[in-house]
């Protein structure tokens, strides 16, 4: 059971970790539920009150598959003020940025931010909403935070004009996408998103979760949180081949695309099985003039949480190897449950220039943050 | 190349039913009448297009015919060849995309008696898997019981595709049937189409769908494991064909990690994943999806922390490798004799008894 039994000390305010990280994968919430209407307009929060969201799913409030915890949350994470975990900038800065000596970390909404919309023009809506609301709330407030520019998903028309819209912004670094959405992600509906991230020099995130109307795996709806949560990585696996079949890397040569907490232990047995199809069905996807593996290596990075976890730890390593030290992006998934401790995800034996690697210079490379 | 051992035992061969009107003689006069008044074509899955290069090796496919339709090749390019004691027949004709229960449990049925006649009684080390129609619980069961008393049967066939995640508990009556007759179930690739072939919606191209059995067969091992199936059926195997294996031990990883951290939702999962997968679950060998050096494959193979799992197979006449590379490179003597002989052996109980023959009707 998933019981407090101790008391938990007061949030350090010494720095628990030495090294400056990157944290590439934070979730901020929303204090109230009308917390984005400065950001709607008027006919949205009527719009809202009548109707609410409408997803790709049936339940009107929670999720489908319930969490392990409230909000999916760390209990320790409640800010004194209240309102839900993640909420509240002072206690992230005091909980999480500055004892773990975060230098950069990435913010990612989730939620109902207009994504996974059948109400287009309300995704639109509230997509540009989140956007303005992460200035306001957290990143003009924080230095150390960068916002994702979240789009209403199925629409890449609208999605692509919000993404122009902040170009040159420097309070966002990447374009959020989810990895479950109507379609695969390599069709062509999502292209003309691809195109503004590439024109504008922006990575795309692609985060696990998310619903397109799909059945979450192939042989139907699951029963347990476990499997969805396990299933992530599945999705995030197929939505990853659809992309490297469909071509998009080959039509957006400069595109580069962040895996988003659904693990990379998968990566190099994905790559064998694409590169050892490729070899005999070559004739069906002519659009592609390199290896799949290929198109993996060049553009694609990886958060690392929620960490593989084996026996051995050296098992992990050496799937490191393949993927490569310079492709990890460290995160936490602040304030969720499944957090990895930044001062205990890597065990000895990494070398400074991998570790140095691992926790801040590869995300300042992909996210072009000095 | 690593050299097979004779007396193996190839547990994925998969001889083609030549077209619908093959199985007309073992229909009664009903779907007789159906199949040819309502004009029915043949059953071939979007999985396997005839002509695609994988669904047939190249020096394996035949002057005229759907590749693995002629027993005779068959014996010479894969049995013979590679001088196994044991090939186990699944069938994949595409009864399972049939929406009514009632023809497909006809289909079945027929499929079943057609293997029987046309292929295990032609060749003695032939053993076949018996095809269920899923769509009724109750008929499949049926089934199993029919076609269970001919002990050249070994196994139940199931998609790794189908309506619904394989442990919801539904199905636990074709799983008790199973272990009752001591037949592994065995799930292979392929979709019944019932559903999307991706948990992300319908890809572009058949490479999508190939690609995605793998992904398909992770979710089916979380479902199996976290219903609780193993605990409720200690003594039933499963075993996966045609799944890929490299992506294992990283799935076991993640999967691992998240039973510790929410097994408070599913307490009747008493043992960890990985013991459950050492001690029921099985793979083929075939496709072998890693690069061809082979100190990866050994380190994959030290990964899996078992060499149990893996058990012997061509995917005849699937286009999986070239000339008799069946075995990939670098193994050593005692897992090539546990993959070809030991491990089949300890999966297929039924192989270790004689081939009787007691059809109840």
């Amino acid at each position: 059971m998933n019981v407090q039994l101790r008391d938990r000390p007061e949030a350090a305010s010494t720095t628990a970790i030495k090294t400056a990280i990157a944290d590439c994968d934070i979730h901020p919430a929303r204090a109230t539920k009308d917390e984005l209407y400065p950001y709607l307009a008027k006919r949205w929060h009527t719009h809202l009150e009548t109707y609410a969201v409408h997803a790709y799913q049936g339940m009107m409030e929670g999720p489908p598959y319930p969490k392990a915890q409230p909000n999916a949350s760390r209990r320790d994470a409640y800010p004194p003020e209240g309102g839900p975990q993640g909420s509240s900038l002072s206690f992230m800065q005091k909980q999480h940025l500055d004892p773990n000596n975060v230098v950069l970390g990435v913010l990612n909404p989730l939620g109902a931010t207009g994504q996974g919309q059948r109400n287009h023009d309300l995704g639109a809506a509230l997509a540009t909403a989140i956007n303005d609301w992460q200035i306001e709330k957290w990143t003009s407030k924080d230095k150390r935070l960068k916002g994702s520019i979240v789009v209403a998903n199925e629409d890449g028309v609208t999605a692509a004009a919000e993404i122009r819209k902040r170009a040159g912004d420097k309070n966002f670094v990447q374009v959020l996408l989810l990895s479950r959405n109507v379609e695969p992600l390599g069709q062509r509906r999502y292209w003309p998103i691809y195109e503004a991230a590439q024109e504008t020099g922006l990575p795309i995130g692609v985060h696990a979760f998310g619903f397109g109307g799909n059945p979450i795996t192939a042989s139907g709806w699951p029963s347990y949180y476990i499997e969805e949560m396990v299933g992530h990585s599945q999705c995030q696996q197929t939505a990853l081949a659809s992309l490297v079949l469909e071509g998009v890397f080959e039509r957006f040569p400069k595109l580069t695309m962040v895996m988003v907490e659904a693990g990379f232990g998968w990566a190099p047995s994905l790559a064998w099985r694409l590169d050892k199809v490729f070899d005999k069905l070559h004739s069906e996807v002519p659009h592609l003039k390199r290896k799949p593996s290929e198109y993996i290596k060049d553009h694609i990075w990886w958060t690392t949480q929620p960490m593989e976890d084996p026996e051995r730890r050296e098992h992990l390593f050496q799937m490191i190897e393949w993927i490569g030290w310079d492709k990890l992006l460290f995160a936490t998934d602040y304030p969720h449950w499944d957090y990895d401790e930044p001062s205990r995800v890597l065990p000895a034996g990494v070398s400074d220039s991998n570790k140095q690697a691992f926790y801040l210079d590869n995300a300042r490379k992909v996210y072009g943050v000095i | 190349m690593t050299s097979p051992v004779a007396g193996g035992v190839d547990c994925d061969l998969h001889p083609a039913v030549p077209h619908l009107t093959s199985l007309l003689p073992y229909m009664n006069d009903y779907w007789r009448d159906q199949v040819t008044t309502r004009g029915m074509t043949d059953l071939v899955s979007q999985s396997y297009p005839a002509n695609s290069p994988i669904s047939a090796r190249p020096d394996w496919r035949p002057a005229q015919g759907k590749p693995g339709s002629s027993l005779a090749d068959m014996q010479q390019e894969a049995l013979d060849r590679f001088d196994v004691a044991y090939g186990i027949c699944n069938p994949l004709y595409g009864v399972q995309m049939v929406f009514s229960e009632d023809m497909q449990d006809a289909f079945c049925r027929a499929l079943n008696d057609w293997l029987v006649k046309e292929w295990l009684e032609k060749d003695t080390r032939l053993r076949g898997s018996i095809v269920i129609p899923t769509q009724s619980v109750e008929k499949s069961v049926a089934e199993i019981e029919r076609c269970a008393g001919d002990k050249r049967f070994v196994q139940v066939l199931m998609l790794v595709m189908g309506d619904v995640p394989l442990g919801k508990r539904a199905l636990w009556p074709i799983y008790a049937a199973a272990e009752k007759h001591g037949l592994p179930i065995g799930i292979h690739a392929g979709s019944a189409y019932h559903n999307p072939p991706t948990s992300v919606g319908w890809g572009s191209y058949h490479i999508e769908d190939y690609v995605a059995q793998a992904q398909a067969f992770q979710t089916q091992l979380t479902s199996l494991i976290v219903e609780g199936v193993f605990a409720k059926h200690p003594n039933l195997k499963m075993v996966m064909l045609e799944s890929g294996f490299t992506w294992l031990p990283a799935f076991l990883w993640r999967l691992h990690k998240f039973w510790r951290g929410v097994r408070m939702e599913t307490p009747w999962v008493d043992r960890a994943p990985l013991e459950i997968v050492r001690s029921n679950i099985r793979f083929s060998l075939q496709p072998v999806d890693a690069p061809p050096e082979p100190e990866v494959l050994n380190r994959l193979f030290d990964h899996m922390q078992s060499d149990e799992l893996i058990l012997f197979s061509t995917d005849y006449p699937h286009w999986q490798f070239d000339g008799d590379e069946v075995l990939p490179e670098g193994l050593s003597p005692d897992l090539v004799r546990k993959i070809m002989i030991d491990n089949p052996m300890a999966t297929y109980s039924r192989l270790s008894q004689p081939a009787t023959k007691e059809m109840t009707r």
